[in-house]
């Protein structure tokens, strides 16, 4: 009877670390990488643990889909970087692609390979998860980034981007922002991205439920298509809805260029002007003072993925962690970059 | 004869579909039958649609007040109206003349990304902007070019040739940018491009030009008059002497010009050159030329309802921003205002045409 509840107490306590840890760890995440693309050795891991020391060769194959937009892009040369770090990596990389059926072929292939691990991003996740599934079932330890599958079964670890946590990090800023510069009831403006897709829906959530905990909400809201031109568009008509405007959020920093054009167009300027996803474009406006803050969607989660699928082939742990194995789900943090912080995320920026 | 004539001079768009005309406008005619043909011509066809404008200005006026009515807001649906305007004005040539094309906004991405890259921006800033220019309308034109040579001589669907040409076209964009946002930093260029003349923004100056060019064309030249020809009857074109297929071709060749002129008034908009430039224009195009009254079929349309179509769907969307409506009821909005502007121009094209 004792025994029975003093295990379920431990149970429960290494739960508890164990979340806290993944929360630690989905900080140190992004706020290590810059330190760790300068080609640091990592000396704080390898103090810890020998992780970082080359193990045995390992094969990785990675898919994703096709780079036509800056952050794919970014995505796969971070991710094909990462790789080339470790001597102990044979990386080998499928061709992007944004046709689903290609990229089941391409997880096919790596089966018959026999690679060890499969870095995944799928272009459409359900479509993906039967494939996922047959390669775990075949002892390969498939690493799930972005989109995730429609089955626990498909992957061993899943790395996503937090599209609900950049509205809120966004919302929370501006609402710093509200505090700090006394605005009262501030007008709060919103470009979207596309509308329809559950990414722009969280986005907008998180954002809602931020301003909401400091009693402010979204007066404007227009949506663009991820398009500079679409945002210039919906940026023009939106500044003739409002002579006056305190905070605006652009969800995607590509379509940012053409919001950027409308506002130099219109020659406004009065409020503070928020991106997202943390294009190399926005950093150097925010370092030249032209953009208030950025709030990141990592581009680094592939690079992630792959780190994580050398240590599961490795039979390694996360060293941060105290449990042993690597953890089944990790959710990255979005941290807002401003002039206070642009200079540590500046290599992170990409190239849209 | 003289009704005919009459017609051609003065109506924005003379039904020729059986007719060749090949009697050069007629001098006279007098001052009463011009007024009385304008009205039951031109003024007429388009009445429903100037209907359908003025109502939703009016209710940009009740929802939004003044500041719908602004000067600035006016300038900003006249600026936004622009590119997709001068695009929707060479489109109306084409479908006059009988053919479709698809590629147009393929094409403004190309040209936009091949006028801004590096090496042609360093080539601009070493002589002057017009380089640029010259290279969106050459990539432009050349574009057209090869559309109109494959369905005039090649004898292709124009539906298929463009559709290959949308694919093509924009798949080079992507090869030649890299995929990335092409930011356009040569400062003369962005200067002239992006700013005003007497308050009226250069961008609306060249729409405003390109609109009574093309209305000059149409209805005072014998290109014109081919166009409408060539749409109506090709058969019956080339009996008369046209050489349908040269005419075909020319007509791609000037919307691939016009697709570049746009490239280079959206890389001013946005100041920048990207593949993703000109999506779904040929949609908005189409759109816009139809519900101006143009047929599909060609051989009859108007530049007039053409410019009055892009400005009715730039005014809804500039409503629904003012009134902080989301996107959805939008394109609700949209597709109901396609059905009631076309209905409407219908029944008043019905009544006021005599006999």
């Amino acid at each position: 009877m004792s025994a029975t509840a003093r295990s379920r107490r431990t149970r429960n306590l290494v739960r508890i670390g164990a979340l806290t840890a993944v929360a630690a760890l989905a900080v140190g995440c992004t706020s290590n990488t810059p330190a760790a693309e300068s080609d640091d050795d990592g000396g704080g891991t390898s103090a810890v643990s020998d992780n970082d020391e080359t193990g045995d060769t390992v094969v990785i194959g990675f898919s994703g889909p096709a780079a036509d937009h800056g952050w794919l892009a970014a995505i796969n040369s971070a991710a094909q970087s990462e790789a080339e770090k470790y001597d102990d990596i044979d990386f080998r990389i499928a061709e992007g692609t944004n046709d689903p059926s290609m990229q089941i072929s391409h997880v096919e292939t790596f089966i018959n390979d026999g690679v060890d691990a499969i870095v995944l991003l799928p272009t459409d996740g359900a479509a993906l998860t039967e494939v996922a599934t047959e390669a775990m079932q075949a002892g390969i330890q498939v690493v799930n980034v972005d989109r995730e599958f429609s089955s626990e079964f498909a992957a061993r670890t899943t790395v996503l981007g937090d599209n609900y946590g950049m509205g809120v990090s966004a919302g929370t800023y501006a609402c710093q922002l509200v505090e700090e510069n006394d605005l009262g009831d501030a007008v709060i403006a919103e470009i979207a991205g596309i509308d329809s897709l559950p990414l722009t829906q969280d986005r907008s959530q998180g954002f809602e439920d931020a301003l909401a905990e400091c009693g402010q909400d979204v007066d404007r809201r227009v949506a663009a298509e991820f398009t500079v031109e679409s945002g210039e568009a919906a940026a023009s008509n939106l500044l003739q809805a409002a002579n006056e405007i305190d905070i605006i959020w652009n969800h995607d920093d590509d379509q940012g260029v053409g919001v950027k054009a409308a506002f130099d167009n219109a020659d406004r300027d009065e409020f503070f002007f928020i991106g997202g996803a943390g294009s190399a474009n926005a950093m150097r406006w925010i370092e030249s003072g032209e953009m208030e803050a950025t709030v990141l969607y990592p581009p680094t989660q592939a690079a992630d993925g792959v780190r994580l699928a050398r240590l599961l082939a490795q039979e390694k742990g996360l060293a941060d962690l105290v449990q042993v194995e690597v953890p089944r789900r990790v959710v990255l943090n979005a941290p807002v970059v401003n002039a206070d912080n642009v200079e540590q995320y500046m290599p992170l920026g990409f190239e849209s | 004869m003289s009704l005919q004539t009459s017609a051609v001079e003065s109506g924005d768009g003379p039904d020729l579909r059986k007719d060749v005309p090949e009697g050069k406008g007629a001098a006279g005619g007098g001052l009463r039958d011009r007024v009385t043909t304008l009205l039951s011509g031109s003024a007429g066809r388009n009445l429903g649609l100037v209907i359908a404008l003025l109502l939703l200005c009016l209710i940009g006026l009740i929802t939004a007040g003044d500041r719908f009515a602004s000067l600035d807001n006016m300038m900003t649906v006249l600026r936004l109206s622009s590119v997709i305007g001068v695009v929707s004005i060479g489109m109306t040539f084409v479908i006059i003349g009988g053919g479709i094309d698809l590629s147009v906004g393929a094409i403004i991405a190309l040209a936009s990304v091949w006028a801004s890259t590096l090496a042609t921006q360093a080539m601009a800033n070493d002589t002057h902007w017009i380089v640029m220019v010259t290279t969106a309308l050459m990539v432009g034109a050349a574009c057209g070019l090869i559309n109109g040579l494959l369905i005039a001589y090649g004898r292709m669907a124009a539906f298929i040739v463009t559709l290959a040409m949308m694919a093509a076209a924009r798949g080079l964009a992507e090869i030649i940018a890299g995929r990335r946002t092409q930011v356009v930093s040569v400062g003369p260029f962005l200067d002239f491009f992006r700013g005003s003349l007497f308050g009226v923004p250069r961008l609306v100056i060249i729409f405003a030009l390109v609109a009574i060019a093309g209305w000059v064309v149409l209805n005072r030249t014998a290109f014109g008059r081919r166009t409408l020809a060539v749409g109506g009857n090709p058969e019956a074109a080339r009996l008369a002497g046209i050489n349908v297929k040269r005419h075909q071709t020319m007509l791609y060749v000037l919307l691939g010009l016009a697709c570049g002129l746009a490239a280079v008034m959206l890389m001013a908009r946005t100041t920048a050159g990207t593949s993703t430039h000109g999506g779904m224009y040929e949609l908005d195009a189409i759109a816009a030329v139809v519900i101006g009254g143009t047929l599909l079929s060609g051989g009859r349309g108007t530049i007039v309802g053409t410019v009055i179509g892009v400005l009715i769907f730039q005014t809804l969307t500039n409503i629904f921003t003012l009134n902080n409506l989301d996107t959805s009821t939008q394109a609700v909005a949209k597709g109901a205002i396609i059905v009631v502007a076309v209905l409407l121009q219908q029944r008043m094209a019905a009544r006021s045409t005599p006999g």
